[in-house]
């Protein structure tokens, strides 16, 4: 049948969804779609609000003042020092959900939909990072506005805030790539949210989110040098202060920077491992 | 390099001896969801395969549209080799899985234009394209409501539209009516043979339905255990069986086995078998055997139920070729062929 060989065929022009092109197309239209489905639902975001602000008010007023005990070091109130280390812990939990997403995707038919059409897996990934960003940023901006009006006060000024805002979108890439990668992996929502709590505590203790760690035992310190978590709540701190050791938050941001790269593509490669399973 | 039928080799789709396990879990042997299956389909055609669930349809399904892969053998799909090409694949077809394949979040529209830009269309382009097919499957009113308000019949057509966005050469139905009530099946069959014609594509169309695959395809193969056991046109596999089907239900509590012996020995009756409280048996002419199997009954004192000639259908070539009755949710045999 000759009408089988037409070029109108819109298959003779498509492009592979392995060129940079490509890629970029598939980012934005996949983002789109996210933040589309969010934009009808914009209860998520304040769902996703209410315990960090508790948390920020509750623990600002209770631990006010270990901020006078010796070696705590450093000046300015307890909420000052607690701000970031909230803004962090919110991005973290958020971002273990990510993969939320996907699960819902498999559930239905949607992911192997995707997965049997050209559509790019690097793309599939980058866009829920890219969403999850995008809320990171916003509900970030709201905290900070929380704490200003309960009385903190930010001498990093705007240089400050962007560097506290790319660490917490880093953080976000990082785990939201990882609870992809567990979404793939597992394919269940019940497993997912048991992998994030699992994770999410743990990181959040062995970290000077809510403590700073020279009161703590020195492990908890040494362990904190690796945790990712720390890293972007120390660039954060550091960049939000009058002085900033801009050192420490480059080298902070660049390690997030690495992981953030190195989750991003073993979440593209779970998805051969999803396709191993259907 | 566009993928294209090849006109010196009509066939849009092979598949060549295809294994496919799946681990069962610590210490239990793989399942075998494919044991060397294998068929053809000529282009612009719909071919079904026909089988109850767990024969390995789906699972066939998933390997030819590149989302699966075979532990062995081959597959081609508009003549590309899908282990070695799977994008190329991919761009060729549609694939509408068994699950709903659009997005309950997003409207009808919406779920068009995506998949038709991730295929590659421009925007313009794919948003007239989508114009067309909510057109064509009556769902403008709906095109700008979200997904989750759709009936099951309007959801699954959406799910089709979506397939069809980007003019694929082939597209994959996986149980396209399984779950619709029988409105809104007929509904979608007539929907695909229209589609058919008018996109003059290759359609693989997986099916437990009988009457579907006897209605929409051309050409079928039935499934058993990972294999084909019989294809051709239905027609061909009806005329494969000789005479009509005598089917005799025996009243609650009768016994088969006795039923069975009473008419062994009754002349020009074939392929006698049993399944429940119903008797089958083939004759050359239905009619006149059927009296002499009720007397052959009631001299044995078993009370009938119903009694039933029918012409050949794919029920019976069915249980020729797996040995059991097909009952994939269906109503029974004797009631189908009563109508």
């Amino acid at each position: 049948m000759s009408t089988m060989t037409a070029p109108s065929r819109a298959t003779s022009k498509a492009a592979s969804g392995r060129q940079p092109g490509t890629i970029v197309t598939h980012t934005v239209i996949l983002t789109a779609r996210h933040l589309r489905a969010f934009a009808r639902m914009p209860v998520y975001l304040i769902m996703n609000l209410v315990q960090p602000i508790i948390w920020l008010l509750l623990f600002g007023q209770l631990f006010s003042s270990v901020i006078n005990i010796p070696g705590f070091g450093g000046s300015g109130s307890y909420l000052e020092f607690l701000t970031p280390g909230i803004v962090m812990m919110m991005a973290l939990f958020a971002a273990a959900w990510a993969g939320t997403t996907y699960i819902d995707d498999m559930n239905l038919g949607v992911m192997d939909r995707f997965l049997t059409s050209p559509t790019s897996r690097v793309g599939l990934v980058i866009s829920t990072l890219l969403f999850q960003a995008v809320l990171t940023v916003v509900q970030t901006l709201i905290v900070l506005g929380v704490a200003w009006l309960a009385g903190a006060r930010f001498d990093g000024g705007v240089t400050g805030i962007l560097a506290l805002l790319l660490g917490a979108v880093l953080l976000t890439f990082v785990f939201s790539a990882f609870s992809n990668a567990i979404a793939l992996l597992t394919r269940q929502q019940t497993a997912l949210i048991g992998v994030s709590q699992l994770i999410s505590l743990p990181l959040m203790f062995l970290s000077s989110a809510i403590m700073n760690t020279k009161l703590s035992p020195e492990w908890v310190g040494n362990v904190a040098a690796f945790n990712p978590f720390e890293w972007a709540v120390v660039a954060g701190r550091q960049a939000m202060q009058h002085t900033p050791d801009w050192a420490a938050v480059w080298g902070h941001l660049g390690l997030l920077a690495a992981l953030a790269i190195v989750m991003t593509w073993v979440a593209t490669l779970a998805f051969s491992s999803y396709q191993r399973s259907v | 390099m566009a993928p294209r039928i090849n006109p010196g080799n009509s066939q849009a789709l092979v598949a060549d001896n295809l294994i496919k396990t799946y681990p069962a879990g610590r210490g239990k042997p793989p399942i075998r969801a494919l044991d060397g299956l294998s068929f053809t389909a000529e282009a612009g055609t719909i071919f079904a395969l026909l089988g109850p669930n767990g024969a390995g349809k789906s699972t066939t399904a998933k390997i030819l549209s590149t989302l699966s892969r075979a532990d062995s053998g081959t597959a081609l799909v508009a003549g590309i080799d899908v282990a070695r090409h799977p994008d190329r694949v991919r761009r060729a077809i549609g694939f509408i899985a068994q699950k709903p394949v659009s997005d309950p979040t997003a409207t009808g529209r919406e779920n068009l234009i995506l998949a038709g830009r991730l295929q590659g269309m421009p925007a313009g382009g794919a948003r007239a394209r989508a114009s067309e097919l909510l057109d064509r499957f009556s769902l403008t009113d709906a095109g700008d409501r979200l997904v989750k308000t759709y009936s099951g019949g309007m959801a699954r057509k959406l799910d089709v539209a979506i397939g069809l966005m980007h003019r694929p050469q082939v597209l994959f139905l996986d149980e396209p009516t399984t779950g619709l009530d029988p409105e809104a099946r007929s509904e979608m069959w007539a929907e695909l043979e229209a589609m058919t014609r008018i996109e003059q594509m290759t359609v693989l169309l997986t099916t437990h339905y009988l009457d579907e695959a006897d209605r929409l395809a051309s050409r079928l193969a039935i499934v058993d255990h990972g294999r084909v056991v019989a294809h051709g046109t239905p027609n061909e596999l009806k005329d494969g069986l000789r005479g009509d089907a005598v089917i005799v239900e025996l009243a609650p509590n009768a016994r088969t086995e006795l039923a069975l012996s009473a008419l062994a020995n009754l002349g020009g009756l074939r392929e006698l078998s049993a399944d429940d409280r119903t008797v089958r048996a083939r004759a050359d002419a239905g009619g006149a055997a059927l009296p002499r199997v009720l007397a052959a009954l009631e001299d044995a004192a078993l009370p009938v139920a119903s009694a039933t000639v029918a012409r050949p259908s794919l029920d019976d070539v069915y249980l020729q070729h797996t040995g059991r009755a097909f009952a994939a949710g269906q109503p029974t045999i004797s009631e189908e062929n009563a109508a």
